[in-house]
C-alpha cells in the first residue's frame, strides 16, 4: 500500500508542477502589454432561450449604415434584413432600402457594365473595390464585418473556459465576440491618441475612434450614447454573423425535450428487459 | 464466430434468399443471437455510439458535399452559404463539425476503456490493432475535413501539419511539395484533401467491418476480463439486451452532442476559422482542434524538428504494440490495484498534454509538456512491461457468472438488485 | 415471475410500443432536414425575377435571356408573324390556345425556351411554321410558340411577366 501512496504523491506533485508553471506564466503575461478581458454584457440573445431584440438590431443596422459601412464591407445579402429571426424589416422596407444602393452589374446585351439600383438579392456593396484599395486609402484594410462577431475572441483561461460550455448559471458563454466589439468601441481611453485602445491586442488599433455620442439619430427615444451605439451595433453584428441563432435555439429546446423523453422511455424499457438477468 | 444463430427461415422468399446469400442468418447471428457478456457496463456502449457517429458523419458529410465547393476562392463562401441560405444548412454544418469532436470524444473513451480493462490482450491483438488503424484514419479524415472551410486556421493548420513531412531526411521537401501539389498549401491541396476527406470515411467503414468481425471471432471482453465459459450462464443475447442498453447510451450521448449543436456550436471550434484563409498572415496562435492537442504537445515538447515529428507519430504507434508491452496475465484493472493507479495517472497525463497543447510554447508550458511526454511514454515502455512482472493481482473470478454472483452477494438477492444496479464503475 | 404474466405483458407491450413510436418520430424528424436541404435555398428563391431592357430588340428578332437557369425567348414579332399566329384555327391544335391568351402585347412573345417534350432548347425562326424547331426530336412550334407537329405534348410555357415600361419587362 505504501507504494500506492507514493505514486499518488508523485501524481499530485506532477499536477502541482504543471499548475505552478501555468500560474507563473500567467503572472508574466499579466504585464503592461496585456489587454484586460472585456466584461460580460447582458444580451437578449444569450442563454438557451435567447432571441434578438428587433428594435436593437434595427438601431444597430443604422449605426452600421451611417458609420461602419463607410470603411467596412458587410458581405451578406440585403434580403436577409427581412428574414425571420433578424431585424424584422418588412419586405417593402427591404426593397426600398436595397434601391438606395448602387450596384455594379453587367454585362448587358451591348456588352457593357452598368450601374443599377440595388435589389434585395444583392449583397451590401463594399466601400472599396478590393482590400488593396482599402489599405491604400486607409492605411490598413478594414475586415469584412459579416463574420466579425464570430471571428474575434479573447482567452478565457482555465477554469472559465470549461464553464463557458455548460448549462449552469453564468455558463453557456457564447458572446465573446460582441463583448469584445463593445469593449473596443468603448476602449479609446486616451484622449490624445485616437489609435490607442485598452482592449485591442497590443493597444495599437488602425481604426481611429469611430463612434461618439450623438453621432447617429435614434428615432425611438433610445439614448444616443456611445455605450448604446456600441451595444446596438455589436448585437447587429452578432446577428449578421449568426442569423440562424433564434431558429437554432428554438429547435434545440424541442430536441432536448424529445431526447429526455426518449431517454426516459428507453431507460424503463431497458430496465424491463434486463429485469430477469443478473448482471 | 460463436455461430449460435437460431435463425430458421419460415418465409419462402427468405428461404430462397438464404440458399443463395445467407445474409439474414448472418445478421441474425451477429446482431440478434450473438452472445454478449451479461456483466458489460455502460463504457461498453461506446462501440455502438461510435458506429452511430460514423454513420451520422457520413450522412451529414454527403449532404454538405451537395452544397460545398472545393475551390480555394469559393470554399469559404460556399460554407457561409450553407450556414446562411441552404435549408437547414446551419444545422447540418454544425452537426458535422461538432460531430467530428464528438466522434473523437467517444473514440478516446473507447480507447481508455480498452486500456483499463485490458481489451487488447490475447486473443484480441488484431482487434486492437485494427482499432489503432481506425484511429489513425480518423485523425487523417478529421484533419483534412478541418481544412475544407478554408479559413485561417484551416489554411495554417494544413501548412503546419503538411510541413511535418518536410522533417523526413533527404526527401522531406520533395514529399511536402508533392503533398501540396505546388510550393505552398493552395488550391491543388484543397482539392486533394476534399477528395480524400470524402474517400477515407468509407475506408473507415471497411476497417470497422474488420474490427467488428475480429470482435465477433474473439467475443467481447468484459469488466472482469474473463472469457465466456458457458453461454447460457455468462451471456445474454445481443438483441434485445445489448441493443437496448446501447440505444440508451446513444440517446444520452445525443443529449451531449445536441447541446453542442444547438447551444454552443462554436465552442469547440476556433474563432480564427471565421476569417478567410490569408497566405500572407499567420494567426498569433496556431492551435489544432482539441482532439489533436495531446499529440501536438508532444511534438512541440521536443526542440528538434525530426525528433519531434518522430515522437508525435510514436505516441500513436506505441498503442499498436500495447498487447505485447503489457506483460500481465490479468486483463482487467479491476483485479490489478497498482495498474489501476498508473492508468489514472496516464489519463491525467494525457489530459494534461491536451491542455498544454493549447497553450503557447513558452516557459513553464514547454517544461511541463516535456515531463508529461516522458510520463506518457514511460507508461507504455516502462510501467506496463515491468508491472506485469512485479504486481500482486487480486484473485480473478472463475467465470462471468461467478463475478456477477460475487457482486450481488448471494443468489437470492440477484433478481432484486439487478434492475437497480447502474454499472458505471471504472 | 410466473404469477406476473397476466399484468406484465400489457404494461410491457405499452412501454415497448411507446418507446418505438417516440423513436420513430425522432427518426422522421431527422430525415426531414436531410430531404429539405435539397430544395432551392434562400439565395435561389431570392433571384426568382429578372428585368430585361427590350427597347433595343429590332422587329423580327428573337433574343434569349437566362431566367432561373433556363432560357427565355423574347420575340419581337413582325406584323406577318402576328397575323399567322392569330389566324390559326385553334381547334386543329394539339394544345388549343389563342394567341391572345399567350401574349400581353401582340408584338412581344415571351416564352420559356424549353421544349415541352424532353427539355431541349428549340431553334428560332426554323421549322415549317416559322416559329421554333427542336433539333432533338423534331417538335415544331409556330410564331406563338404553340406545338404544331412532333412529339411535344404542350405549347412552350409562358412565364409570369409584367411590363414595367414600354421597353422594360420584369420576368418572374
Amino acid at each position: 500500500m505504501a507504494f500506492t501512496k507514493k505514486i499518488g504523491i508523485a501524481a499530485a506533485a506532477l499536477l502541482g508542477a504543471v499548475a505552478f508553471s501555468n500560474l507563473t506564466l500567467r503572472a508574466q503575461e499579466g504585464g503592461a502589454h496585456e489587454s484586460p478581458n472585456p466584461t460580460r454584457q447582458t444580451w437578449s440573445f444569450s442563454g438557451p432561450f435567447g432571441t434578438f431584440d428587433r428594435a436593437q438590431l434595427q438601431r444597430g443596422f443604422k449605426v452600421y449604415k451611417e458609420v461602419c459601412s463607410n470603411c467596412h464591407e458587410l458581405h451578406i445579402p440585403i434580403r436577409t434584413l427581412g428574414q425571420p429571426g433578424g431585424p424584422g424589416f418588412t419586405e417593402d422596407q427591404v426593397k426600398t432600402l436595397a434601391a438606395t444602393y448602387t450596384v455594379h452589374d453587367g454585362p448587358n446585351l451591348q456588352g457593357e457594365m452598368f450601374d443599377r439600383p440595388g435589389r434585395p438579392a444583392d449583397f451590401f456593396p463594399a466601400p472599396f473595390p478590393n482590400p488593396e484599395a482599402a489599405a491604400a486609402s486607409l492605411g490598413a484594410a478594414p475586415p469584412d464585418m459579416s463574420l466579425l462577431a464570430k471571428s474575434i475572441k479573447f482567452e478565457r483561461g482555465f477554469p472559465a473556459f470549461v464553464f463557458d460550455a455548460l448549462p449552469i448559471p453564468g455558463g453557456m458563454y457564447q458572446e465573446v465576440g460582441p463583448d469584445l466589439i463593445y469593449a473596443i468601441l468603448n476602449g479609446y481611453t486616451k484622449e490624445d491618441d485616437p489609435n490607442w485602445n485598452l482592449y485591442f491586442p497590443g493597444h495599437k488599433i488602425a481604426m481611429g475612434k469611430p463612434l461618439a455620442a450623438g453621432q447617429v439619430d435614434y428615432t425611438d427615444g433610445t439614448p444616443t450614447t456611445l455605450e448604446q451605439y456600441s451595444k446596438d451595433v455589436a448585437a447587429f453584428l452578432y446577428w449578421a454573423a449568426e442569423p440562424s441563432l433564434e431558429q437554432r435555439k428554438r429547435i434545440g429546446a424541442r430536441v432536448m425535450i424529445f431526447l429526455l423523453v426518449l431517454a426516459g422511455l428507453l431507460y424503463f424499457t431497458k430496465k424491463k428487459i434486463w429485469a430477469d438477468v443478473a448482471h | 464466430m460463436h455461430g449460435h444463430s437460431t435463425f430458421e427461415p419460415k418465409n419462402g422468399v427468405v428461404k430462397w434468399l438464404e440458399a443463395r446469400l445467407p445474409i439474414l442468418s448472418f445478421m441474425h447471428g451477429s446482431f440478434v443471437a450473438y452472445p454478449t457478456p451479461k456483466n458489460l457496463n455502460y463504457w461498453w456502449t461506446f462501440g455502438a455510439i461510435l458506429s452511430f457517429m460514423l454513420i451520422a458523419q457520413i450522412v451529414t458529410g454527403v449532404v454538405l458535399t451537395m452544397h460545398y465547393t472545393p475551390e480555394s476562392t469559393l470554399a469559404f463562401g460556399s460554407v457561409e452559404k450553407i450556414m446562411r441560405d441552404v435549408n437547414w444548412g446551419w444545422m447540418l454544418r454544425y452537426a458535422h463539425s461538432n460531430g467530428a469532436s464528438m466522434f473523437f470524444f467517444a473514440v478516446y473513451i473507447h480507447i481508455f476503456r480498452g486500456i483499463y480493462y485490458g481489451s487488447y490482450k490475447a486473443p484480441r491483438e488484431v482487434l486492437w490493432i485494427l482499432g489503432v488503424i481506425i484511429f489513425l484514419l480518423m485523425m487523417a479524415t478529421g484533419f483534412m475535413g478541418y481544412v475544407l472551410p478554408w479559413g485561417q486556421m484551416s489554411f495554417w493548420g494544413a501548412t503546419v501539419i503538411t510541413n511535418l513531412f518536410s522533417a523526413i531526411p533527404f526527401v522531406g521537401d520533395e514529399i511536402t511539395v508533392w503533398l501540396w501539389g505546388g510550393y505552398s498549401v493552395d488550391n491543388p491541396t484543397l482539392n486533394r484533401f476534399f477528395a480524400l476527406h470524402y474517400l477515407l470515411p468509407f475506408i473507415i467503414v471497411a476497417v470497422v467491418g474488420l474490427h467488428v468481425w475480429a470482435l465477433h471471432v474473439c467475443g467481447q471482453n468484459n469488466p472482469d476480463g474473463v472469457e465466456i465459459k458457458d453461454i447460457a450462464k455468462d451471456t445474454v443475447p445481443f438483441t434485445p439486451h445489448a441493443t437496448m442498453k446501447d440505444s440508451l447510451g446513444i440517446v444520452f450521448f445525443l443529449l451531449l452532442y445536441c447541446w453542442f449543436i444547438f447551444y454552443v456550436p462554436n465552442y469547440l471550434g476556433d474563432a480564427d476559422n471565421y476569417i478567410p484563409a490569408n497566405p500572407m498572415k499567420t494567426p498569433p496562435h496556431i492551435v489544432p482542434e482539441w482532439y489533436f492537442l495531446p499529440f501536438y504537445a508532444i511534438l512541440r515538447s521536443i526542440p528538434d524538428k525530426l525528433m519531434g515529428v518522430i515522437a508525435m507519430f510514436a505516441a500513436i504507434a506505441v498503442l499498436a504494440f500495447l498487447p505485447w508491452l503489457d506483460t500481465s496475465k490479468v486483463r482487467s484493472a479491476k483485479y490489478r490495484p497498482i495498474y489501476k493507479i498508473f492508468f489514472w495517472i496516464f489519463v491525467v497525463c494525457a489530459v494534461g498534454l491536451g491542455y498544454l497543447g493549447a497553450m503557447p510554447p513558452e516557459g513553464g508550458f514547454v517544461l511541463a509538456s516535456r515531463i508529461l511526454a516522458v510520463a506518457y511514454f514511460a507508461f507504455f515502455l516502462i510501467v506496463l512491461p515491468l508491472l506485469g512482472l512485479f504486481e500482486k493481482t487480486k484473485p480473478v473470478p472463475a467465470s462471468i457468472a461467478d463475478a456477477v454472483l460475487a457482486k450481488h452477494g448471494s443468489a437470492s438477492s440477484v433478481a432484486a438488485s439487478a434492475a437497480s444496479a447502474p454499472q458505471t464503475k471504472g | 415471475m410466473a404469477s406476473a404474466t397476466t399484468v406484465e405483458p400489457t404494461r410491457r407491450d405499452f412501454l415497448f410500443i411507446a418507446t418505438g413510436a417516440v423513436a420513430a418520430v425522432g427518426a422522421a424528424a431527422v430525415v426531414w432536414p436531410l430531404i429539405n436541404q435539397m430544395s432551392p435555398d434562400a439565395s435561389t428563391l431570392a433571384l426568382a425575377s429578372t428585368e430585361v431592357d427590350i427597347g433595343a430588340i429590332p422587329e423580327g428578332q428573337i433574343i434569349t435571356i437566362k431566367w432561373r437557369g433556363k432560357p427565355v425567348f423574347i420575340s419581337h414579332r413582325t406584323e406577318k408573324e402576328i397575323k399567322e399566329a392569330e389566324d390559326v384555327n385553334i381547334a386543329t391544335l394539339p394544345d388549343p390556345q389563342t394567341d391572345a391568351a399567350r401574349v400581353q402585347k401582340p408584338q412581344w412573345l415571351i416564352v420559356i425556351g424549353v421544349c415541352t417534350h424532353l427539355g431541349c432548347i428549340p431553334l428560332g425562326h426554323q421549322g415549317e411554321y416559322g416559329g421554333w424547331f427542336c433539333p432533338c426530336h423534331g417538335s415544331v412550334y409556330d410564331t406563338s410558340g404553340r406545338i404544331r407537329k412532333g412529339p411535344a405534348p404542350r405549347n412552350l410555357a409562358v412565364p409570369q411577366y409584367t411590363f414595367l415600361t414600354d421597353t422594360k419587362v420584369k420576368i418572374g
